[in-house]
């Protein structure tokens, strides 16, 4: 508990009364409020004496000093919470006042510590009362959350859509190459959402067992993990044998597509997207604590999902697909890129020299536009040579997006909060270009089908 | 039933906030400002996991007291009450035993609480709580808040009286 400084007095006096506590001789606390004024200097709070024996502020004891406050918003709860209290001992009343000289002190001040971020420094005192609780009561007692929400938050389900994207249009690519397969297709899709979900779990994993995770305060929707093994939610044994089971799902889904096709190459791709999946946080490559991150995702969401689907269907590689694959996994890529700015402060904490980690915040921000500009520069110049069909410059309409974006993160950087509607919109990005893609390549199927 | 003052029930009934004060490990006051309920009867507090050293407090020193003194969080009313009373920790099941005793009062005086309750997923921990029950023994009332004045001062057998 920090000891009482000119900074404790000052933001004391930003409260209209206090509330004096201390404990009676009955044992029971006894609280009154009162009107008071301050003296920084001495590290003084001159109270207004309440009236009567029954609140005759003690001299013998420590008494507690709080000033709290709290802006109610209809329909909504309440904001600006802040609390601060003072502990130390007062002097004999005189003349109607009663001078509390301040030692210690402790308080609250979202402003200065978003509620959320002051929740995640509180999760070892959670876990420690549920100890403490288990124990007296004989049985585990922790944590919990119905099995819908529980799958969802493991196995960060909704960002399954950055595979959806590039196997979806790995498919169409094939389907404009006069090969498809509907039950290939469903079989593509179902692999590689159970190999993508295998991946979430098990970079899970490796980044509690890093310590990255439990070191990050200030996570988001968007950010710092699932978190299911820092809350207690799950224990270690479970999440490896949820991970498992999703490996062996997408792996079994992965060897029936390369016995059913009979490509080799299908193989390699498999066992590519694999191994950079698990080299993304696990020993010893660990790329994403190398700063290798982007790249291993941009490969992964990238060529590997959209050419592996691609390849499902025609047996071979082209280079179509490969150039399609381009502005999907740089897309995917930048949103590990953002998502990384709110955690660099316990990633660094953690040994996790990701892009943000080792970058000055100019030079990250300038490189999301590059970056964003150049996924959207290979689409222009992929329909410029003829590898890309003309409607697939529909994407180019997500522009707008990525510069809107570009400037949120300008404004936001410092602000993990603030920062987190930069995220969302940043991931709308993502399914907004790949929605346009794909209807690119529905409209230049339509055109042809019906122009044959 | 209950026996507190009407006007002391009526701060009860709209505070958004009371400062809880309970006894720490060497014997001095530790303040936390919570949301009260009242049921007639009782004063609940209650506690998220998070922030539950004060449940470990009040499980070895029962005795705790409520202050009702800001008139923003008593919705304009200047009146201001301290209630003492002796604590019970209800944690039997922190995931939803609170919901089944105090959901509904929380819910009157605070409905917004079910839309973050939808957003369980989002913050587990904040949502395994444990329920403070306070049975009132003494009160002591300020009219219109003036604690330069004396205070009203109330027990269970004065009210019966």
């Amino acid at each position: 508990m920090p000891r009482v400084d000119a900074s404790h007095l000052a933001a004391l006096d930003r409260y209209p009364f206090v509330v004096v506590s201390w404990v009676a001789d009955d044992g029971y606390p006894l609280s009154v409020a009162t009107t008071f004024q301050t003296d920084a200097a001495r590290r003084e709070v001159i109270l207004r004496e309440p009236a009567g024996e029954s609140v005759a502020i003690p001299t013998d004891r420590d008494v507690n000093v709080i000033g709290s406050h709290i802006r109610p918003t209809p329909g909504q709860g309440y904001d600006e919470r802040r609390y601060l209290q003072l502990w130390g001992r007062t002097s004999p009343p005189s003349q109607g006042r009663v001078v509390f000289a301040a030692a210690r002190a402790w308080g609250w001040d979202e402003a200065e510590v978003p509620f959320f971020e002051y929740s995640e420094r509180s999760v070892p005192q959670s876990r420690r009362y549920l100890d403490l609780l288990s124990a007296q009561a004989g049985r585990r007692i922790r944590p919990r959350l119905s099995l819908g929400w529980l799958i969802l938050r493991t196995t960060r389900l909704p960002f399954l859509s950055a595979t959806v994207i590039p196997v979806l249009l790995g498919i169409l690519v094939a389907l404009r190459h006069g090969a498809f397969d509907v039950w290939l297709a469903l079989l593509t899709l179902l692999g590689a959402s159970l190999a993508h979900l295998a991946i979430n779990v098990s970079n899970d994993i490796f980044d509690t067992l890093s310590g990255a995770d439990a070191a990050n305060v200030n996570p988001t929707q968007f950010s710092g993990g699932s978190r299911v093994l820092i809350y207690d939610l799950l224990s270690l044994r479970q999440l490896v044998a949820v991970a498992l089971a999703l490996f062996a799902g997408a792996g079994a889904i992965g060897l029936l597509l390369v016995a059913i096709t009979g490509s080799l190459t299908l193989l390699w791709i498999g066992i590519a997207g694999l191994a950079v999946g698990i080299a993304y946080t696990a020993p010893p490559l660990k790329l994403v604590y190398r700063g290798l991150g982007e790249i291993a995702v941009a490969l992964g969401f990238g060529p590997i999902m959209l050419l592996g689907a691609y390849v499902v269907q025609t047996g071979r590689l082209a280079l179509e697909p490969f150039v399609a694959s381009i502005p999907v996994g740089i897309l995917v890529a930048l949103i590990l890129y953002v998502n990384e700015i709110p955690d660099r402060t316990g990633d660094a904490a953690a040994g996790k020299r990701t892009l943000p980690v080792r970058l000055p915040a100019d030079t990250i921000t300038g490189g999301y536009l590059v970056a964003a500009l150049a996924a959207f520069a290979v689409i222009v110049v992929g329909v410029a040579a003829g590898l890309l069909p003309w409607p697939t410059l529909l994407a180019l309409a997500a522009v707008p997006l990525a510069l809107r974006i570009h400037t949120g993160i300008r404004e936001h950087y410092n602000s993990p909060y603030t920062l987190m509607a930069v995220m969302g919109t940043n991931v709308n990005l993502n399914l907004m270009v790949g929605a346009l893609l794909l209807g690119g390549y529905g409209a230049a199927l339509l055109a042809s089908a019906l122009l044959r | 039933m209950g026996w507190l003052p009407a006007p002391v029930e009526a701060l009860l009934d709209v505070a958004l906030v009371g400062e809880l004060a309970v006894v720490g490990p060497k014997g001095r006051p530790i303040v936390h400002p919570l949301i009260p309920l009242y049921d007639g009867e009782h004063v609940y507090m209650h506690s998220s996991t998070l922030f539950s050293k004060k449940l470990e407090h009040i499980k070895r020193h029962p005795q705790v007291s409520v202050s009702l003194s800001d008139p923003i969080a008593l919705r304009g009313s200047t009146d201001r009450a301290t209630i003492q009373g002796t604590a019970r920790v209800i944690e039997d099941d922190p995931h939803s035993q609170w919901e089944t005793l105090i959901l509904e009062l929380w819910r009157r005086k605070e409905p917004v609480i079910d839309s973050f309750l939808r957003q369980r997923v989002a913050l587990p921990l904040f949502f395994e709580r444990a329920v403070i029950e306070i049975t009132p023994e003494r009160c002591l009332f300020w009219p219109g808040g003036d604690t330069s004045r004396l205070p009203l001062i109330s027990t269970p057998e004065s009210r019966a009286a």
